[in-house]
C-alpha cells in the first residue's frame, strides 16, 4: 500500500504531519464504524488520500435512531432560529474555505478555480436556504376560503427523518444542495456520503458539529453504497428518501424498497447527474424544500 | 324497492331526563325518496372516446343495491385490451384536442360539467344511494354538492395555472390513470377528474367494481357537456384491471384512493418509471376530547366522525380518546345519542346510517368486531332493528380498548368506534400518533392555545378542531406517513397533475 496523502502529510520537510481520522457523524458524535473496517479513498489520479469508515447497516440504524430523536426538537425550533443556524453553517464554512477548496480539488480532480467556484457556491447555498426558513411557509401555505363558517388553513410541516443519498460526483456542492432543503424546514437527515469522494462530506460534518446544529439533525455514514443504501431505503422509520444521487439504473430498486412504509422518494433525473449543473440557480429551489414537507390542513368553526 | 320500517322500541336517552330503564316508542313514518325519475339501464358498456362500448371479449358483471341485494344493472368487465383501448383514446384526446385548447376553454367545459351535475343532482343522489348504500340525506347534501363544487372550483384554475406556482412553468402530464374507492363514488370521481382536466390532462378512470353507476351517469354528463372524445374515459372491472391500467406504459400519472395494501402494490408497480404518483390511503384517526371540551358539540362530532357514511370513510374518527375526568358523563351521553341513530333504508330521508357497501365489507366489519370482543374490549350496541335484507351493521362502540387491540390498530371501515382514555394532553398526543397512519385527527377543547398545541402535534394531514369530517374543494386533503402522499383539493391538489421543468 502507498502512503496516504491527506493534509498533514509534511508541509515542512522537517516535520511529520498530523493526519485526520475520517469518522462517521451520528447523534452529534464522531464514532468510528461499528464494523471496525475502512476503505481506501483515492484522489482523481489514483493517489490514496485517506481511509474512510466502511459503515454498516447497523451504523445506518444508529443514525436513523439519532435522527428520530433529534427530529422533534429541531422541528419545534422557531423558523427564525433555524434560519440563523443555517446561516451559521455558512459562516463556519467560510472560515474553512481553504480546507474545503483543497479537499474538493483532491477529491474531484478539478482545477483550483473550479474548486473555488464549487466551495463558494456551497457556502452561498446555505445562505440562500437560511433565508427560506421563515419564508417558505408563506409561499406554500394558504388560508382556504371554504364554503361554510369555518376558518381553514394549510401549513407545511417537516416530514420527519429523511435519507439523503448524496450525489457521487459533486462531493460537497452536490451534498449541500440536497441537504440544505431537507433540514431547513425541520427534518432530520441521514446522509450516505459519496462513496468515492467522501472526505469533503466528513469535513462538512465537523462544521455542522460546531454550528449550533443540534446533534442528530444531520448524520453521515460513509461506506460502500451497495452495503448501506438498501438498509436506508427500506428503513421503516425513514419518512422520505432523496434518491436524486442514485444512479438511474438503481433507482427502481431503491424506490421499491421504500414502498413498505409509503416513503416519499425523490427520483434521480432520467439521464443521471453527469451533465447536471450544480452551480446553476436551478439546483436550488423552494420547491425542493417542498419535497420533504407534509401539508397539514386545519379546520375550526367560526361562530359564537 | 323501498324498505318498510318496522316500528321500533328504544330506550329513552338519559339526556331526556326520563327515568332510566323505561322505553318510549320511537317511530318514524317512512319518508322514502322517490326513484321514479331515475333510469338505470340494464347494462352499461365501457365509456371510451365518448361512446359506450362493450368489453372485448364481451363480459359483464352484476352491480347490486347493498340495501336490498337486488341487481341494479350489469356493467362491462374490461379486459387488458380494453385498458389499452381506453389509454389510447385518452392519448388521442390529449394530442388531438385537450392539449391544444387554451385554459380558458377547458375552464368552460368544466363549468358546464359542474352545472349539469347541479341540474341533475337529484338523479345523482338517488343513484348514488341505491348503489352505495349511503343515506340519501348524505348523498343529497354532501356527496353530490361537493362533486359539483369540485368541478366549479377547478374550472377556475384551468386558465390561471401560471399564477399558482411562482417562478415555475406548469405543464400537463398527459394521460392520468385514476382509481377510486366505493365509499364516495361520485365525490372521489370529482376529486380526481376535476383537477386533472383543469391542469390539461386527459383521464382513464376506474371506479370501484361495486359502485360504477354514478360514474357511468357522469359519462352521460360528459356527453351532454360536449367534451371532446377521449378526454374522459371510464372503465370497469376488478382490481387486476386497475393494476393493468397503472402499469400501462403510456400512462403519465397515477392517482389512487383506496386501501394502504393496494396503494403499496401500486407504489411497487410504478417504481423506476417516470409516472407521477399520488396516494390517498387508509386511516385510523384519533378524535381527542379534552376535559374542557364543549361536550354536546363533541358528541355530535364524535357521532359524525365515525357513523357518517356508515364509518366507511378513510378519515373516520375511529379512535376516540377521552380525558379520564370526563369519561363517564361523556360515555353516557354518547351511548344515548347512539340509540337515536336511525339505521335502515338508505333511501329514507330520515335514515342516519345506511347499508354497508358489500357483503365482503360487512364480513370484514364483523370479523374485526369479533376480534374486539375476543381481545377483551367491552362492546355496546343500541337496541336496533335492522332490515331483513341487505348488508346492515348496528352502530357499535367499544370501551376498555387498549392500544394493542386490533380494533385500535386496524382500519375497520365500518360504524365501529373504539373508545380509549388518557390523563394528560401529552399522553393523548403520544397515543394518537402511535399508528402507521396519519390521515386525519380531531381535537375538542374550548381553549385556543390548547387547540393549537394539539393541532400542531398531530401527525396527520387534516385536523378538525371542534368539528369533524368537513370537506371543501379549496381545502387540501391527504395524509402523512402510510396514509399516502400528495393532496387533493386546493392549490396543492392542482400540483399533483402538473409537471414543472427543472
Amino acid at each position: 500500500m502507498q502512503p496516504l496523502a491527506t493534509a498533514g502529510n509534511g508541509i515542512a520537510a522537517d516535520r511529520i504531519g498530523v493526519r485526520k481520522t475520517y469518522k462517521l457523524y451520528i447523534g452529534g458524535q464522531f464514532p468510528r464504524t461499528e464494523s471496525g473496517r475502512s476503505y481506501e479513498v483515492f484522489d482523481a489520479r489514483g493517489v490514496p488520500l485517506a481511509n474512510a469508515c466502511r459503515g454498516t447497516r447497523k451504523d445506518i440504524r444508529e443514525a436513523v435512531r439519532a435522527a428520530r430523536k433529534a427530529f422533534p426538537g429541531w422541528a419545534a425550533r422557531t423558523a427564525y432560529n433555524r434560519s440563523q443556524i443555517l446561516y451559521r453553517i455558512a459562516e463556519l464554512m467560510e472560515g474553512r474555505r481553504d480546507q474545503f477548496i483543497a479537499e474538493v480539488t483532491a477529491a474531484q480532480g478539478v482545477g483550483r478555480r473550479r474548486a473555488v467556484r464549487e466551495v463558494d457556491a456551497a457556502i452561498d447555498r446555505w445562505v440562500w436556504y437560511a433565508g427560506w426558513a421563515d419564508k417558505f411557509s408563506q409561499v406554500v401555505g394558504s388560508v382556504n376560503p371554504v364554503n361554510g363558517p369555518y376558518f381553514n388553513f394549510t401549513v407545511p410541516e417537516p416530514t420527519g427523518v429523511v435519507g439523503v443519498i448524496a450525489p457521487e460526483v459533486s462531493s460537497l456542492l452536490g451534498l449541500v444542495s440536497r441537504l440544505a432543503p431537507v433540514i431547513v424546514s425541520g427534518n432530520a437527515a441521514v446522509v450516505v456520503a459519496s462513496e468515492s469522494r467522501p472526505l469533503p462530506a466528513v469535513t462538512l460534518t465537523e462544521v455542522l458539529a460546531t454550528s449550533d446544529v443540534p446533534g442528530g439533525v444531520v448524520n453521515l455514514v460513509t461506506g460502500l453504497r451497495r452495503e448501506i443504501v438498501p438498509t436506508l431505503a427500506a428503513h421503516m422509520d425513514v419518512n422520505a428518501l432523496d434518491a436524486f444521487g442514485v444512479a438511474p439504473s438503481e433507482s427502481a430498486a431503491v424506490e421499491e424498497s421504500g414502498v413498505e412504509n409509503v416513503k416519499r422518494v425523490i427520483r434521480p433525473p432520467r439521464d443521471g447527474l453527469e451533465r447536471y449543473d450544480w452551480l446553476s440557480q436551478r439546483a436550488q429551489s423552494p420547491y425542493l424544500i417542498g419535497e420533504y414537507v407534509e401539508t397539514k390542513t386545519v379546520w375550526h368553526p367560526i361562530g359564537a | 324497492m323501498t324498505l318498510t320500517k318496522k316500528p321500533e322500541t328504544r330506550p329513552a336517552p338519559a339526556s331526556w331526563g326520563l327515568s332510566t330503564g323505561k322505553t318510549v316508542p320511537w317511530e318514524y313514518a317512512p319518508a322514502p325518496e322517490s326513484t321514479d325519475h331515475v333510469t338505470i339501464r340494464s347494462e352499461y358498456g365501457l365509456f371510451i372516446g365518448n361512446e359506450f362500448v362493450a368489453a372485448k371479449p364481451k363480459r359483464t358483471f352484476e352491480v347490486i343495491n347493498p340495501a336490498t341485494e337486488e341487481v341494479l344493472a350489469r356493467v362491462a368487465r374490461a379486459s387488458v385490451s380494453d385498458v389499452d383501448r381506453a389509454v389510447r383514446a385518452a392519448r388521442s384526446g390529449y394530442n388531438q384536442s385537450w392539449s391544444k385548447l387554451p385554459g380558458s376553454e377547458r375552464a368552460k367545459y368544466l363549468y358546464r360539467i359542474a352545472r349539469i351535475i347541479q341540474e341533475r343532482s337529484r338523479e345523482f343522489a338517488v343513484v348514488e344511494t341505491m348503489n352505495s348504500g349511503k343515506p340519501i340525506k348524505e348523498s343529497r347534501d354532501v356527496d353530490v354538492p361537493l362533486a359539483a363544487a369540485h368541478f366549479f372550483y377547478y374550472a377556475g384554475w384551468a386558465d390561471k395555472l401560471e399564477y399558482a406556482f411562482p417562478n415555475r412553468t406548469p405543464r400537463p402530464l398527459g394521460v392520468a390513470a385514476q382509481i377510486i374507492p366505493w365509499n364516495f363514488p361520485l365525490m372521489m370521481l370529482a376529486w380526481k377528474i376535476a383537477p386533472a382536466l383543469a391542469a390539461g390532462n386527459t383521464v382513464v378512470l376506474k371506479p370501484a367494481s361495486t359502485t360504477p353507476l354514478t360514474a357511468y351517469l357522469f359519462a352521460d354528463v360528459v356527453r351532454q357537456a360536449d367534451l371532446p372524445p377521449g378526454v374522459v374515459n371510464i372503465i370497469t372491472g376488478p382490481g387486476e384491471i386497475g393494476m393493468e391500467l397503472v402499469k400501462h406504459p403510456d400512462v403519465n400519472k397515477v392517482a389512487f384512493t383506496g386501501s394502504t395494501v393496494v396503494g403499496k402494490m401500486i407504489g411497487r408497480a410504478v417504481a423506476g418509471s417516470d409516472k407521477k404518483l399520488t396516494l390517498e390511503l387508509g386511516g385510523k384517526a384519533a378524535n381527542i376530547v379534552l376535559d374542557d371540551a364543549p361536550i354536546d358539540q363533541a358528541i355530535e362530532g364524535i357521532i359524525n366522525g365515525i357513523y357518517f357514511n356508515q364509518g366507511e370513510v378513510c378519515c373516520a374518527g375511529s379512535r376516540l380518546f377521552v380525558q379520564e375526568s370526563i369519561f363517564e358523563p361523556l360515555l353516557d351521553k354518547l351511548k344515548a345519542r347512539l340509540g337515536t341513530l336511525r339505521v335502515g333504508d338508505p333511501l329514507d330521508k330520515n335514515t342516519d346510517v345506511g347499508a354497508i357497501n358489500s357483503a365482503s365489507q360487512l364480513a370484514k366489519i364483523r370479523e374485526l368486531v369479533q376480534s374486539g370482543i375476543e381481545e377483551g374490549a367491552e362492546i355496546f350496541q343500541p337496541d336496533c332493528q335492522l332490515p331483513d335484507r341487505g348488508y346492515f351493521f348496528v352502530p357499535t362502540l367499544f370501551t376498555g380498548v387498549s392500544q394493542s387491540h386490533r380494533i385500535a390498530q386496524e382500519e375497520i371501515f365500518g360504524p365501529v368506534l373504539s373508545v380509549l382514555t388518557f390523563r394528560t394532553p401529552d399522553e393523548a398526543i403520544e397515543k394518537a400518533n402511535n399508528t402507521p397512519y396519519g390521515l386525519s385527527a380531531g381535537v375538542w377543547t374550548e381553549k385556543g392555545s390548547r387547540i393549537f398545541k394539539m393541532v400542531a402535534a398531530m401527525r396527520a394531514g387534516v385536523v378538525w378542531a371542534n368539528t369533524f369530517n368537513r370537506f371543501d374543494p379549496t381545502s387540501p386533503f391527504g395524509g402523512y406517513k402510510e396514509s399516502g402522499y400528495g393532496r387533493e383539493g386546493g392549490l396543492h391538489g392542482l400540483s399533483a397533475y402538473l409537471r414543472f421543468d427543472a
